[in-house]
């Protein structure tokens, strides 16, 4: 136990001397879950539009101020002809304009129905879809009010609500992935670097001859980012909490347990991967390529594992991210106990006891 | 070069194990194999308590991945050894905790105090912390170091840190040390020093297993194995091989050996 005292204090001692981990231990974190949280958005907030009005009537004067109110648009400026829209896309500030059709109102009242055709600047495809999506919206609410009081036309009006996440918050989704990708990074890159480096140095050699047996290595040299891990964990959730609102509807408890089990999954995988590396630069890269890609990719976190092609929706099982982010989103948002997440659990669980194996094997064949 | 400076081999000589001949390696038929070819070719020899063994060869020779196989972190594919009374392959354990080892790379860590490596050291081999504490101090005294004990190791100079990592692999009072190569890339004056530090060891009756291409080096040892080619193509006192050999230095029964062999 002493002697398990006395590795834990020095490996902390490389970590805390280290500035490079020390930053990849705290810094990275943070900035990732802030930049995430507020930078990288699929929302749209103020964006600039304009409008050519050819009716300038009554009702366009009313769908002109709505969007005007809502917080997503501001109107830049009425245009007069369709010859300006392109100058004004190309002038950069404009991602959208609103066209109605001459004699709008009296369409709506005389034909029952009246256009209005949105134009936007697809260069940035994502932002053009949701502008799309978003005056769309704006408008259908606008026609929905107006329906309801006058009473006359009986229309069948789809009424979507959105469960967990009623505003469709993207933070929701970026806090459990960024606590993935942070989780898998600390504890998979960090401790593969750090017994590639003692292998590097030599060190490691040294510590065979020891008396020390090879497993009380590993574990000294693991113990602290388990440790450590939980620390960002926390804080991940704090932020999330905190800033962004994210809430914690299930067991915190159970959230903590679920999370050191896919750490330790994760720690074992950082093993693995320094048993088949010889120096501080591969484990690195093996890393980064064989976990950060997939973890980002594959999981979920990103792109949605239900649009992917077939063959790599069957890939994506083999990454224990992907059932993490369900985890962890099952516990936050919709506040479930473990009677609904336990073959998560037992696949990550089967996950973390294969890589341990695996990784002791490996090991012992290293040793010769 | 400088070996006529150091203290003559022959004053070594009478100290050596003549009157005990405790045998405390013993290696018989011990082999190597990686696939089909022999890294380690099927060697026997024995060390005697207290004697400053040169284990030589040619990079490559096989001497590093002999001495894994003594120090318990290779598997021998085939033979047996005892080192320090014990089997490495059935009894590691008990070897580990009876020899030191010091490595070609001063293994030390440069992010850690001298004081924190002693302590990191003397801790995993068991060491209580009053125990360190006398052996820390009576480093101190001995390396004189007693103005850079706070400092990193990596700021000191080579030199420094091969005698240090020496120092290091005796702190548990170890019955034999291996050295790998431990006077690679440091200067001659600095060499000489540390072959003073282990004379100074092997007095106190410690067993010194050294590898080592420096051949004027070879002249410091007691008795001296040559490895070839996986094999050990000669065993004996410097001054014995000179003489089988007809010639005026070690370094010159080194060519010969592997001139024959080719």
């Amino acid at each position: 136990m002493k002697r398990f005292i006395g590795f834990i204090k020095k490996e902390f001692y490389h970590i805390f001397r280290d500035k490079r981990s020390l930053f990849i231990l705290f810094g990275m974190p943070i900035a990732q879950i802030l930049l995430f949280g507020f930078a990288i958005t699929n929302e749209i907030n103020n964006v600039d539009i304009a409008v050519l009005d050819h009716s300038k009537d009554f009702e366009t004067q009313k769908i002109i101020n709505k969007l005007k109110s809502s917080p997503y648009f501001s109107i830049e400026n009425q245009l007069d002809s369709e010859k300006e829209i392109e100058s004004e896309f190309k002038k950069g500030k404009v991602k959208a304009v609103l066209i109605f059709e001459p004699n709008f109102s009296q369409n709506l009242v005389n034909k029952k129905a009246a256009t209005i055709q949105t134009v936007t600047d697809a260069t940035e495809p994502n932002v053009a879809n949701t502008i799309a999506n978003y005056t769309s919206a704006v408008v259908q609410n606008y026609q929905s009010q107006k329906n309801s009081s006058s009473g006359s036309p009986a229309s069948v009006e789809v009424q979507s609500r959105m469960f967990y996440n009623p505003e469709l918050k993207s933070v929701f989704n970026f806090v459990p992935g960024v606590m993935t990708v942070i989780l898998m990074l600390v504890s998979a890159m960090m401790t593969s670097i750090s017994i590639t480096r003692e292998k590097e140095l030599g060190t490691m050699e040294i510590l065979l001859v020891s008396p020390l047996k090879p497993f009380q290595v590993i574990i000294g040299k693991v113990f602290p980012y388990v440790f450590l891990s939980i620390i960002n964990a926390v804080v991940i959730l704090l932020l999330g909490y905190f800033v962004f609102k994210m809430p914690i509807n299930g067991s915190l408890f159970l959230l903590l347990f679920e999370s050191i089990l896919f750490i330790i999954s994760a720690l074992s995988l950082g093993i693995l991967i320094s048993t088949i590396s010889d120096s501080q630069q591969t484990a690195m890269m093996l890393s980064l390529m064989g976990l950060m890609l997939p973890v980002i990719i594959l999981s979920g976190f990103i792109f949605p594992i239900n649009s992917m092609p077939v063959p790599m929706q069957v890939i994506s099982n083999i990454i224990p991210a992907k059932w993490f982010i369900i985890i962890v989103k099952a516990i936050m948002l919709k506040g479930v106990g473990i009677q609904y997440i336990w073959k998560e659990t037992l696949v990550l669980i089967g996950m973390t006891l294969f890589f341990i194996a695996l990784s002791i094997k490996k090991y012992k064949i290293r040793l010769e | 070069m400088n070996n006529q400076e150091i203290k003559p081999q022959s004053e070594f000589s009478s100290r050596v194990i003549d009157d005990a001949k405790e045998k405390i390696i013993s290696v018989q038929n011990l082999t190597k194999k990686f696939g089909d070819f022999a890294a380690v070719d099927a060697i026997s020899f024995d060390v005697y308590k207290g004697e400053i063994f040169g284990f030589l060869g040619a990079n490559g020779a096989g001497k590093t991945t002999a001495m894994k196989m003594l120090i318990g972190i290779s598997i021998p594919t085939a033979g047996e050894a005892q080192v320090a009374g014990f089997d490495v392959l059935t009894n590691a354990e008990m070897v580990k905790k009876n020899i030191g080892y010091m490595s070609q790379k001063f293994s030390l860590y440069d992010d850690l105090t001298v004081k924190e490596n002693i302590v990191f050291f003397g801790g995993i081999y068991g060491l209580s912390r009053a125990e360190i504490k006398i052996k820390t101090a009576a480093l101190v005294k001995e390396l004189q170091i007693e103005a850079i004990i706070n400092n990193l190791v990596g700021s000191l100079p080579l030199g420094w840190k091969q005698k240090l990592s020496f120092s290091v692999a005796l702190l548990h009072e170890p019955k034999i040390v291996f050295l790998d190569e431990p006077t690679g890339g440091v200067d001659p004056i600095t060499r000489r020093q540390f072959w003073e530090m282990i004379y100074t060891q092997a007095y106190k009756g410690t067993t010194i297993f050294v590898t080592t291409h420096y051949m004027d080096e070879a002249e410091y040892c007691d008795r001296v194995s040559i490895m070839v080619a996986g094999k050990i193509e000669a065993l004996d006192t410097p001054k014995n091989l000179k003489k089988q050999f007809n010639v005026e230095t070690m370094n010159d029964v080194f060519l010969k050996l592997a001139r024959n062999i080719e």
